[in-house]
């Protein structure tokens, strides 16, 4: 498959850039590190005083914490350094070198600028998954599996679509790095189920800024709270923003006319 | 005097232009300034709610408060300069800042103010908002709001010098990004930020008392709130004043030796 294969070349690049810059590593663990500590003391605290938040169980917000560090490495892994460099070169106009290349524009484009030391985040998430669901105790029958598996496949592509769809935005408007940080500041809600949030927030984090579905969704279905409504609107959600984003990238390349190239 | 007070004018403007210009950095500031109490306030909230109505003493018009009133005085007297420093120094931009007849602490006041003044325009109504959204219950008192201004002048004044003490240890280290992190979470934890102090466990609030962290955010929203007496106010200030001489006197020891270090790489 290509989009394996280049997957897999952009990654040899990413990790031979990043072993000259090995000091970067220690600064991604004591990132990770810090991130943890304040979730984990922030449960620690909350717990200390209840039972349940919001229908949810120590271990389940462990689940969802987890699930939280694994939407983050996936982000600052490839999409966010990818489209960050992207609008980079549509500004700069050296976008041209990859349009004319015998591959997807779309997939090069999404898949280019690999931060190789965000894999901490990735670990980080699995095994805060794997001590939760150890705490559970609770045996995974294979409809948790699948649904967890579809809703975290579903969550990645929403995010990834929401990404593109934004940085697309910057063939018409150049400067437009700014909205995808607020998507940065606006995820660290999906720490906390949506459920607890009022009705304003809680849409803002759906559909707004798709936080929801990339955090508390996933985590539901490890919990086993997840419903089968939730899941197939998260998986629609997913294929309509999926075709949505591709229509407005080709006909965003149309339009693109190589600024100084 | 004279020339201090015109230089902080043109820092004024400066600072005000430069913040107009890159509205949108300022636009993405605020949104994690407010959403981050806003989290807090929803999740202590649902456990009140889920504990019967309350915990700890707040129930959720309180928490509503309580958090409201926290982001107002933590935009109030946040610093960022650990962040600049660093690239300061390394850089070698503080080089022409150390030419000029002023000290450089007094270009950070200016620019720290005018920001604040900025973004109080937008912080201020949206703290109204939440309170109406949240329902958010005010039984504050004439005289505790009266000692809550020196309150604040002195967490201001106080969290700028720690910061700064902080910060200049950049002249021996060009990794004070750690340094920076651990503050950060001592803060969030520790100065009632995440929770009211009251719901910490014991270590946690004791460690909160013995350093500077409760007194320059906890104890100027307790006092605002109304939630002090005034045996408590009076020592709350003393330990604020406390807390600023120390302040002053390390920031002013350590950039005494740290500039002797500092030889202006890159510039």
């Amino acid at each position: 498959m290509a989009f394996l294969r280049l997957l897999g070349v952009f990654l040899k690049i990413g990790v031979l850039h990043e072993i000259e810059y090995r000091v970067n590593f220690y600064i991604q663990v004591v990132r990770s590190a810090i991130s943890l500590a304040t979730g984990l003391l922030g449960l620690t605290v909350v717990f200390s005083h209840t039972d349940t938040l919001g229908g949810w169980r120590p271990a389940e917000l462990l689940v969802l914490l987890g699930v939280y560090f694994l939407g983050a490495g996936l982000i600052g892994l490839v999409i966010q350094p990818s489209m960050q460099r992207f609008m980079e070169d549509v500004r700069q106009g050296t976008l041209d070198f990859t349009l004319t290349k015998p591959e997807d524009a779309q997939v090069l484009v999404s898949i280019r600028q690999v931060q190789v030391w965000k894999v901490v985040d990735l670990a980080l998430g699995m095994i805060i998954i794997g001590i939760a669901l150890a705490q559970l105790g609770r045996e995974l029958g294979p409809w948790q599996v699948a649904s967890f598996v579809i809703a975290i496949l579903s969550g990645s592509v929403i995010i990834y679509a929401f990404w593109l769809m934004l940085a697309t935005l910057s063939f018409w408007f150049v400067k437009i790095d700014n909205i995808l940080v607020v998507f940065q500041s606006m995820y660290q809600a999906g720490r906390w189920p949506v459920g607890i949030y009022p009705v304003w927030l809680r849409s803002a984090l759906t559909f707004l800024v798709p936080v929801a579905f990339a955090t508390t969704v996933p985590a539901e279905a490890l919990s086993g709270r997840l419903t089968p409504e939730t899941l197939a609107g998260s998986l629609a959600m997913a294929v309509l923003l999926f075709f949505l984003s591709r229509r407005l990238w080709t006909f965003g390349v149309r339009h693109y006319a190589g600024a100084s190239a | 005097m004279n020339g201090l007070l015109d230089a902080y004018r043109a820092q004024f403007k400066v600072t005000f232009a430069v913040q107009l210009e890159y509205r949108a950095s300022l636009a993405i500031w605020l949104i994690g300034t407010i959403l981050e109490p806003t989290v807090y306030l929803v999740v202590w909230s649902t456990v009140a709610r889920a504990q019967g109505g309350q915990v700890g003493g707040f129930a959720p018009e309180d928490f509503a408060a309580y958090f409201i009133v926290t982001m107002l005085v933590n935009q109030w007297t946040f610093t960022w300069i650990m962040h600049e420093f660093e690239y300061s120094v390394r850089m070698g931009a503080l080089s022409p800042q150390l030419l000029r007849p002023l000290h450089p602490i007094h270009l950070h006041v200016a620019d720290n103010i005018t920001y604040k003044l900025l973004t109080s325009t937008v912080v201020v109504p949206v703290a109204i908002l939440l309170a109406w959204a949240f329902g958010a219950r005010f039984e504050p008192q004439p005289w505790a709001l009266a000692l809550a201004v020196p309150a604040l002048a002195l967490s201001f004044a106080t969290r700028l010098l720690l910061g700064w003490t902080l910060a200049l240890a950049a002249f021996w280290t060009t990794r004070v990004f750690a340094i920076n992190e651990m503050y950060f979470l001592a803060s969030l934890f520790l100065s009632g930020q995440m929770a009211p102090l009251a719901l910490l466990p014991a270590g946690a609030q004791l460690l909160a008392t013995v350093l500077p962290f409760r007194w320059v955010v906890a104890f100027p929203v307790e006092l605002i709130l109304g939630r002090l007496t005034p045996e408590q106010a009076g020592v709350g200030l003393a330990v604020q004043a406390l807390w600023l001489v120390i302040s002053l006197g390390s920031m002013t020891v350590i950039w005494r030796e740290g500039i002797k270090r500092y030889s202006a790489v890159g510039a």
